[in-house]
């Protein structure tokens, strides 16, 4: 989030897009309704699903899935028609504005309405309320990031709030809601293929250099590959060993059946988990790790406040902290790693990571502290960009209006889609050890009461969903929450994994799969 | 400024209630509706208090502090009546401590031992224990509800999920769920609010039932496993069977203020779950054998570095975890940098 959680009040308007937030990410939701319902904020919501936020909300609007893009850029032209957008803003802090507003000029209402279902007059209504609002933030999840155009539909977000001038003050921004809890935190510490921690790029000189001296050892400047490629590249038979550590992709990849192919493809499997998920199953070495309620250490939450965790119980039998079984692996192959608490690994890491520099443990107290931090005297920042976005000038990008990869045809006639529900989490490795969360929320497809009724399904009755890529049999949720034509199903549960059903296509930038959005059939099983 | 709370002399602020005032000096004024979270519904009558120059008796939790102000807080006629509302209150409900899930951390309790009373006087009516165990993971014992109407505000105006209201009047008043259903059958998503903000023993967390007394448990403070919010938790661990026997949240914490979902709440048996793993496993013709870590970790050290030798480093792939902490991240991907030499490294960001 470029914003606060706190400041969610502050707004005039807030437009969720993407974000089953009440399933999801509850506490900020329940935040938001109550903004609602005080009078505070108007909220607009915009998903294939009537999710429960709508009942709070001034406008919903239901969008086939996948048109993100010519929603966004068809409110950004009734934006500029109408002269709403913020033009002191536009001419001091952003660049490239004039290359957006040719693009969006052909999203009129009615074009929009064709692509996306939202008819034209809600459209402007959206963009009347959206785009006079003094403050408006925009909040977003895998609704909007797991697309082929994953990387398209957050530049339009970006577009659209650079727009209004609703970045870098409070009640405003861009703000994606992270599904785990410290989904931020890995990101940050350099947990992805192409930077070190903080988001240094791999394969600048200047920061080659910082971390091969700051570790005492040559470093490879190539940019590693991301999880989805390295999967493909283990089908192909190019990867040779895997470390997995707290991730069970056996259930959260896409294409399960290429899923485990490429992993039984591997010479040497190694997971490191708290439990035998179905990946640890297939894995040559399996390594006992902690829990977090077993480990002091710190969690990067949604809005980058980081926070302290502190060790309430023993890890059971054997099982280490995740780093203590690093430094046994790294010590055996003659790195000299002397660790012998959590707090000195963060000392150490915020060393070489500027935006964290200023945090201690300390400091973090009660409350936690939000990055970047640069300097111990530095309060932390709640809300960035203000005054100034990082690269300078914020960087409007002309955004073409792309189809899903694949969309419903005579054959898989219905759209796909996928994510999670209140009860339950990700591969419910965790979630479904609690009897009562599984009695709450097990296997089921939600489908339109039209769809349910045409085929003949009843509420809890088996339905057989199918896909190019499987099929399975699970129970029918018959729900007036879901359209006509588009059917949702939970990911949480290996017995009824809609992962089996979900493509494998990635968007060719943040190689994101397109769990959104795919053609499937369904039958009365 | 300064006001007088029984003949001390005591600094308060403007805008502060007598309450808030009085608690900031450490003394005591007994309430039951009032929660800070909730604010003040001036229902219980509990907390009433005399001024000096007022008439009649004045609810601390609703009236604000002036300059000079002169408080009493244990008059006879302060005590006679809150001794009268909890004589009622102990008289029409079934408030039984010895196996209430509640003894240790209840404010009726408290209120009774501040006052020395041990039950109510009075009997015009039998009281039924009235329980209502539909849901999941909260049980409603309707008869220990003392209508101080915080977990039906709660449920309205702080988690905003609108099932909670009051139902009937009078002696009959009691908190209903949407059109007055069974818990577990009505719309509450089970976050949990009401039974942390319940004073008494009416709405509790099933889960936590018997499994420690109250002032048996160490509360221990840390950030929900589930989504990305990071709501602050704190776990209250039995020390002597080293388990987490309840999951609050944290008042006061800038993420949450106290709220969770059912997850954050509820979903802490996997933590010490018999199903966890214990001992490093090797996987020999098929099938997983235990092994010591000596052994496991020579093993994954050295076939890293065969396969580095003979594929490149690049081969090797790492999977780093939103699960763990930035530290345990940072260890990992150092080791995929330094130890290995591949910047292979992902996690399941996208996932």
């Amino acid at each position: 989030m470029t914003n606060d959680i706190a400041g969610l009040d502050k707004s005039d308007v807030a437009l969720i897009i993407g974000s089953d937030t009440s399933e999801c990410h509850p506490v900020i939701a329940a935040r938001l309704k109550k903004a609602a319902m005080d009078g505070k904020v108007k909220i607009i919501v915009i998903d294939p699903k009537r999710i429960k936020m709508a009942d709070f909300a001034t406008i919903y609007a239901c969008q086939r899935p996948g048109t993100d893009v010519a929603v966004l850029n068809g409110m950004m032209h009734l934006i500029i028609k109408n002269g709403w957008e913020d033009k002191k803003f536009i001419e001091e802090r952003t660049e490239g504005y004039e290359a957006l507003k040719e693009e969006v000029a052909k999203f009129t209402p009615e074009y929009v309405e064709k692509i996306s279902g939202i008819p034209a007059k809600t459209l402007e209504e959206i963009a009347e309320l959206f785009g006079k609002a003094p403050t408006a933030a925009l909040y977003y999840a895998m609704g909007i990031t797991q697309h082929t155009t994953g990387v398209d539909n957050v530049k339009s977000t970006a577009n659209l709030q650079m727009l209004c001038g609703n970045m870098g003050k409070v009640g405003g921004g861009v703000n994606p809601l992270r599904g785990q809890s410290n989904v931020q935190g890995a990101c940050d510490m350099g947990g992805l293929p192409n930077v070190f921690p903080a988001y240094q790029k791999i394969g600048d000189a200047a920061v080659q250099e910082k971390f091969e001296k700051f570790w005492g050892v040559k470093l490879s400047d190539k940019p590693g590959m991301t999880m989805t490629v390295a999967f493909d590249k283990a089908h192909a038979g190019e990867m040779k060993a895997f470390y997995i550590m707290g991730e069970n992709p056996m259930v959260s990849d896409p294409d399960l059946h290429h899923a485990e192919e490429s992993l039984k493809r591997l010479e040497f499997l190694v997971v490191e988990d708290i439990f035998m998920t179905e990946t640890a199953q297939m894995a040559h070495v399996v390594l006992p790790a902690s829990s977090p309620a077993e480990k002091d250490g710190t969690f990067s939450n949604t809005e980058r406040r980081v926070q302290l965790l502190f060790k309430a119980v023993n890890a059971p039998g054997q099982a280490k902290h995740d780093w203590e079984i690093h430094q046994m692996i790294a010590n055996k192959m003659g790195l000299n790693w002397n660790y012998t608490k959590a707090e000195e690994i963060f000392d150490e890491m915020r060393k070489c990571t500027p935006s964290y520099a200023g945090l201690t443990y300390k400091r973090l107290g009660f409350a936690g502290m939000h990055w970047p931090c640069p300097n111990e005297e530095h309060p932390g920042t709640p809300v960035l960009h203000i005054g100034k976005f990082s690269r300078g000038l914020g960087l409007f990008t002309a955004i073409p209006f792309k189809e899903p990869a694949e969309m419903p045809d005579k054959d898989y006639p219905w759209y796909f889609t996928t994510g999670r529900v209140l009860q339950q989490y990700h591969t419910g490795t965790m979630s479904r050890k609690t009897p009562g969360l599984n009695n709450l929320a097990g296997p089921h497809v939600m489908i339109s009461v039209e769809d349910a009724e045409a085929l003949g399904i009843s509420n809890s009755g088996k339905v057989k969903v199918s896909t190019r890529r499987g099929s399975l049999i699970t129970n029918a949720f018959v729900t007036k929450r879901c359209p006509k034509g588009t059917v949702f199903m939970p990911f949480h549960f290996a017995e009824a994994a809609a992962n089996k059903l979900t493509i494998n296509a990635l968007d060719p930038i943040a190689k994101i799969p397109e769990y959104k959005v795919c053609a499937c059939k369904i039958e009365k099983a | 400024m300064q006001i007088t709370i029984n003949g001390k002399i005591v600094e308060a602020q403007a805008g502060q209630t007598i309450h808030r005032a009085a608690k900031a000096a450490g003394i005591y004024i007994p309430t039951l509706c009032y929660h800070e979270k909730v604010g003040a519904a001036g229902k219980c009558r509990v907390c009433v208090v005399e001024i000096e120059g007022s008439p009649a008796l004045q609810t601390a939790c609703s009236v604000e502090v002036r300059e000079g102000m002169k408080i009493q807080t244990r008059t006879e006629r302060v005590l006679n009546s809150q001794k009268l509302i909890v004589d009622l209150l102990l008289s029409t409900g079934t408030h039984d401590c010895l196996a209430c899930d509640q003894n240790g951390s209840c404010e009726l309790q408290d209120v009774a031992y501040y006052l020395g009373m041990e039950r109510g006087s009075f009997k015009y009516a039998d009281v039924e224990s009235v329980k209502d165990d539909s849901s999941e993971f909260i049980s409603v014992e309707r008869s220990k509800c003392i209508s101080c109407g915080r977990c039906v505000a709660a449920c309205n105006n702080t988690v905003t999920n609108r099932v909670l209201d009051f139902k009937y009047r009078g002696h009959k008043a009691d908190i209903a769920f949407d059109d007055d259903k069974p818990m577990g059958e009505s719309s509450c998503v089970q976050c949990g609010e009401c039974a942390q903000i319940c004073p008494v023993g009416a709405l509790t967390d099933k889960l936590s039932k018997g499994r420690a007394r109250r002032w048996d448990v160490e509360k221990v403070y840390s950030v929900c496993p589930y989504c990305g919010v990071g709501c602050k938790l704190e776990l209250h661990v039995d020390r002597k069977t080293d388990r987490i026997v309840r999951v609050t949240g944290a008042e006061g914490a800038p993420t949450n203020n106290g709220m969770l979902c059912v997850k954050g709440r509820y979903g802490y048996d996997f933590v010490g779950h018999p199903d966890r793993l214990t001992t490093p496993l090797i996987k020999e013709n098929g099938k997983f054998r235990e092994a010591s870590w000596d052994e496991a970790i020579t093993l994954v050290a050295t076939k890293f570095a065969e396969i580095k030798q003979k594929h490149g480093a690049d081969t090797i792939m790492g999977l780093c975890s939103a699960k763990v902490t930035n530290e345990e991240n940072y260890t990992f991907q150092k080791l995929f940098r330094t130890g290995i030499g591949t910047n292979n490294i992902d996690h399941c960001a996208r996932l």
